[in-house]
């Protein structure tokens, strides 16, 4: 048998474990080739979701809900959205 | 065991009980709607006979705001409130019962605004009746006393640990004088034992209370409350049983049957009114009628099975209402009606409006409503949906 915490209380920090990015209906793709590395997209991002890294912007899809403000602040057209399929 | 019996007023029988059972935190909002439960502790606290912190709050929110904090840090905690002050709680209350805070809170029953008033009714608690908070019902100043005695290891039993409301009728309870045997301090504390939080805030372990959950648990989260109450059932027999044991003289139950066993009308009641309907009960018995009396003494929990073996035996019920659920009628009938279908054997079922806002019950209108519902049921006019008692029909017959 699984067990239920009692109230649902449970350690510091936990919550960092929750997927929020389960609700995703559009999930976005970043064209490598055409990024700046502006991090713009990481500035409007509001659920921080967007890293630079050395070869363009990633997506942390585990929290990613899919809103596509990155893909409408993006500078250079870099982002683009697909349907998420389940 | 011997206690003192004295002439108290509700509100003073009610400190008396929770002083001796310890709370470590006390949180109340002082200002109308109150009642003198609060000022009594207030000087206990001041005189040093209560040794708890007593957290003034600057509204009911805040003072059941305060109390879940302390719950939760693994205090014994108490409020008291009534009317609209139960309903500013209201939101606290429902994270109080899902996180599983076992706050004890006296509510005063009075009737909610609009036209602005101060008189009682059970539709304060009847609002906060799916919060997943227990609710008691007493019928007089003793069984507020011992009910108050009884209801912190109730609600902190590691098997419920569910906020649980006493609620008492305003004025005709709170503000009446009664003689109340009391108990010596050291045996109410020795029966209500101390708090063992299952868990607790602890700045060395944190833990995270209210956090975030899905679709995938809420509902699990809502039966586990289903589970805590029906646990609860055992608790409060448990408790009722242990208390005649050591103090003697009350046998609190989850119902309470009064001549029922022969009846050929049963009243089913909670609060103050039953009361008066015991004695008009006794009035009736005295020539002859076969009249009966079903005290709900635990309103959540609801007693389904109690309510369908007692009313399963008899011919006619009539509930009597104190709360109104617009547009469908008393909710104490409502629940009634809603245990007795489909049970093995099921009474005609009379519900009645009594004493909504206040409105008088005594002798004449019990007897009254044992005629109506005798009538009601003899099977020559379709059942009423609801007879509303002293209904002045002057404002509404055309």
């Amino acid at each position: 048998m699984m067990e239920l915490p009692l109230g649902g209380v449970c350690g510091a920090g936990e919550s960092k474990k929750l997927e929020t990015g389960k609700w995703r209906a559009f999930r976005p793709v970043v064209d490598k080739a055409m990024c700046v590395k502006c991090g713009r997209c990481a500035d409007f991002c509001p659920d921080s979701c967007m890293e630079i890294g050395p070869d363009g912007a990633e997506v942390n899809l585990y929290y990613c809900k899919g809103c596509m403000i990155c893909m409408r602040e993006c500078p250079v057209n870099a982002i683009s959205k697909e349907v998420e399929v389940k | 065991m011997k206690g003192h019996t004295a002439i108290l007023e509700g509100s003073r029988a009610v400190a008396e009980a929770v002083r001796a059972c310890r709370p470590d935190v006390i949180s109340v909002y002082p200002i109308t709607p109150q009642t003198h439960i609060l000022e009594d502790l207030a000087r206990f606290v001041a005189s040093g006979r209560l040794k708890s912190q007593f957290v003034r709050a600057d509204s009911e929110f805040s003072a059941a705001s305060i109390v879940y904090g302390a719950s939760a840090a693994g205090a014994r905690t108490y409020t008291a409130s009534a009317s609209q002050g139960l309903l500013l709680m209201t939101e606290v209350i429902y994270a109080m019962a899902s996180t599983r805070l076992p706050v004890v809170l006296t509510a005063v029953n009075r009737t909610i605004s609009a036209p602005i008033t101060i008189q009682p009714d059970h539709q304060d608690t009847m609002s906060l009746r799916d919060t997943g908070a227990l609710q008691i019902h007493v019928e007089s100043l003793q069984e507020a006393y011992d009910a108050h005695v009884q209801s912190f290891r109730i609600a902190e039993d590691p098997e419920v640990q569910l906020p649980l409301f006493i609620c008492m009728d305003g004025w005709v309870l709170s503000h009446s004088y009664e003689p109340v045997t009391v108990y010596p301090d050291e045996a109410v504390a020795e029966f209500a034992g101390r708090f063992k939080p299952v868990q607790m805030l602890d700045p060395k372990a944190p833990l995270t209370y209210g956090a975030y959950a899905d679709q995938d648990v809420l509902m699990e989260y809502r039966y586990a409350l289903m589970q805590a109450q029906e646990k609860a059932k055992g608790k409060i027999r448990a408790a009722a049983k242990e208390y005649r044991e050591v103090f003697g003289n009350f046998d609190g139950d989850l119902v309470d049957p009064y001549f029922t066993d022969d009846a050929e009308v049963v009243l089913v009641a909670m609060g103050s009114m039953v009361s008066t309907i015991r004695s008009a009960v006794d009035e009736l018995r005295a020539e002859g009628q076969k009249v009966g009396l079903l005290k709900v003494r635990s309103f959540r929990p609801f007693p389904k099975e109690e309510i369908q073996a007692v009313c399963g035996k008899v011919p006619v019920v009539a509930v009597l209402d104190k709360s109104l659920s617009v547009n469908s009628g008393g909710v104490l009938a409502t629940e009634v009606k809603g245990a007795l279908y489909g049970a093995p054997s099921s009474p005609v079922v009379v519900p009645f409006m009594a004493g909504l806002g206040g409105k008088e019950v005594n002798r004449k209108v019990i007897r009254e409503i044992v005629d109506l519902a005798r009538r009601a049921a003899d099977g020559e006019s379709p059942v009423p949906e609801t007879v509303w008692m002293g209904l002045d029909h002057r404002f509404f017959d055309r």
